[in-house]
């Protein structure tokens, strides 16, 4: 069987998609390509579909979020937004991986969906929606899929406090009003 | 009641005021049907087809999985799986602990197979960490990943069987994962929930009494396999009851993000020991067997014939221990403590000893991915980094949590008996999908 030579991802993403490739990451031998939101699926289609690349296979959709308590809201240090989301990607073909990663804001956390290329993004999709309130558009069944229908807040968020309370400073006084359960007068 | 057909937009469909009524509005489901219009066919909207359902708290479902099914006759027009009921916020829990520490929650993610959760999660924090682990550790590493494979194989095989009535199956396996549970035992002083595997290592070198245990086990065991086999293997009740049941083609099994065995009873040769090596499993010989049709048959077949590759692995791994260089953790002491006979010699060993006991180690603001071939399939760890000594978010991707999103698709249009079949053969744990 003739299986075409492996191609350098990063090289083929910049020489075919020089657009869309905005930063690349290499990190322990992983590497890291980054794209804006809107270009997600064009990417991955791309590392789907190439010749020499062949991603063929969704490991995992994971979701991090770059908030800390001490600077507060609105400064994620080196990181440009809130939130990130992770495609991990396997090409079979080739024995390895790489991971698709997008910065997403923090006021409209707005990503495509990625069911239109794997099934498999369905549920995975769900479950960040779930816990880190991120909504995927074109999604046919948005809604939560670990925590009860009527849970309120997303419990990966890192300003989720994990069965306590979160304690009080000037910083953050009034978003902690905002949700917090006052007894009523 | 009558008010339910005129809420919501674009209704085409009015559900009739007894099937409203029929559902039993808070009596079993706090709920409408609207919510479920475009999940199920539009015949269950108006009454034709019922909805039952089934679990959380059903034998077959191996736990507390909950699947709505909307049934015609006996024949599944629609499977909505729910999980959820066993979320107990591992990875929550995990981010406000030390590295170290986390390590005993990973092993409740997956209660059969314990020791692979370990693994992968250490072997997460050695990536990030850059943490070397010795040659003896591995080795050490591969005899209880594959010791956890039979294991949750036997487990595996006897419910399966159990559901689809051969009652003796499960006793036997039983019986074969006593002695596996008592090896435990013998390493980490449990018998399921070890953490026996430790960031850098292990916790403890290999006790006196396990490896006899052990080699006696290996003489024993593949006989007992022979014995599953007569009972299931050409049994033709089990034939009729599996074969062509739950087919997935393979380009479908990828799409959905099957793996380990579910993933190859379709004849998709991707099996992570093999793809993309770790604790050097390039250095051992075995077969990964594959499937043909894709159907609960084969997914049976295939994990038969995987303990008999365990074994193969782990007789092999027991000539390679004497050789094995190292020791059974890494030498450095900024990730594992000093030997308690340093501390009264080292002030070194003094300091090393109380940073990690107060403080845990540090790993830079950064992520890794890694993933492992588990015993049900590609368990995953995204672990990234804080620059501290706890992590900002970690994220297992685990096989049952795909397998049981894929279980719609395998069970369209079977009935409800072949559904328990099916169920088994994807071998889901709902402690590894919740989480």
């Amino acid at each position: 069987m003739y299986i075409p030579d492996a191609l350098d991802p990063i090289a083929a993403m910049t020489e075919n998609l020089p657009d869309v490739l905005l930063d690349r990451h290499e990190f322990r031998g992983e590497i890291t390509l980054i794209v804006a939101p809107a270009n997600v699926v064009t990417a991955v289609r791309f590392l789907e579909t190439t010749k020499g690349l062949v991603y063929n296979y969704l490991s995992d959709i994971s979701a991090v979020d770059y908030f800390d308590l001490k600077l507060g809201y609105g400064d994620y240090g080196a990181r440009p937004e809130r939130f990130a989301v992770s495609y991990h990607l396997f090409s079979m073909l080739y024995g390895r991986r790489i991971r698709v990663k997008t910065y997403v804001n923090e006021d409209s956390p707005i990503v495509p969906t990625m069911t239109g290329v794997w099934a498999a993004a369905n549920w995975l999709e769900r479950e960040i929606f779930d816990m880190m309130g991120i909504r995927f558009e074109g999604h046919q069944n948005m809604r939560r899929v670990l925590m009860p229908e009527d849970w309120e807040g997303n419990p990966h968020r890192r300003d989720y406090p994990l069965g306590y309370e979160t304690v009080m400073f000037s910083f953050n006084v009034d978003d902690i009003n905002k949700h917090k359960p006052y007894a009523e007068e | 009641m009558a008010t339910m057909a005129t809420k919501g937009p674009n209704l085409s469909l009015d559900i009739p005021v007894e099937t409203e009524q029929a559902l039993g509005q808070k009596q079993t489901w706090e709920g409408s049907l609207e919510e479920l219009r475009g999940l199920v066919s539009d015949r269950a909207l108006t009454g034709e087809t019922m909805l039952l359902n089934l679990g959380p708290h059903h034998p077959s479902t191996h736990g507390v999985l909950r699947l709505l099914l909307e049934l015609d006759g006996e024949e599944i027009i629609t499977c909505l799986p729910d999980v959820g009921y066993l979320h107990t916020g591992i990875e929550k829990n995990i981010e406000s602990k030390s590295y170290e520490k986390a390590v005993t929650l990973t092993d409740r993610i997956d209660y059969l197979a314990p020791m692979s959760n370990n693994a992968v999660f250490c072997m997460a924090i050695e990536k990030l960490g850059d943490i070397d682990v010795p040659e003896r550790a591995q080795v050490i590493r591969v005899i209880c990943l594959e010791l956890t494979r039979l294991n949750s194989h036997l487990v595996w095989l006897g419910t399966h069987a159990l559901d689809l009535g051969a009652m003796s199956v499960f006793l036997y396996c039983f019986r074969e994962r006593e002695m596996i549970l008592d090896m435990f035992e013998m390493l980490s002083g449990q018998r399921m929930m070890g953490s026996y595997m430790r960031p850098g290592g292990l916790w403890r070198d290999l006790t006196p009494d396990f490896l006899p245990a052990l080699e006696k086990f290996m003489d024993y065991f593949p006989r007992k396999v022979d014995d599953y086999e007569k009972l299931l293997t050409n049994n033709p009740i089990w034939r009729d009851r599996t074969e062509g049941i739950g087919v997935v083609e393979p380009d479908e099994a990828i799409a959905l993000g099957l793996s380990g065995p579910t993933l190859r009873g379709s004849g998709v040769n991707f099996d992570i020991r093999k793809a993309n090596p770790y604790l050097g499993y390039e250095n051992y010989e075995f077969d990964v067997p594959l499937g043909e049709h894709g159907d609960v048959y084969d997914r049976f077949y295939i994990r038969i014939l995987e303990m008999r590759q365990s074994v193969r692995i782990i007789n092999q791994a027991i000539k390679r221990l004497p050789q094995a260089s190292g020791s059974f953790r890494t030498e450095n002491r900024k990730f594992t403590p000093p030997p308690r006979a340093e501390l009264g010699r080292s002030m070194e060993a003094v300091i090393h000893h109380f940073k990690l006991w107060t403080e845990g180690f540090s790993l830079p603001d950064d992520e890794v991915y890694v993933a492992i071939e588990s015993p049900r399939g590609e368990v995953g760890c995204y672990l990234h980094g804080t620059g501290g000594n706890k992590a900002r978010r970690v994220h297992f991707k685990t096989p049952s949590f795909m397998h049981i999103s894929a279980l719609g698709k395998m069970s369209q249009g079977h009935m409800i008996a072949d559904l328990v079949a099916i169920v088994g053969s994807i071998d889901c744990v709902l402690g590894d999908s919740d989480r």
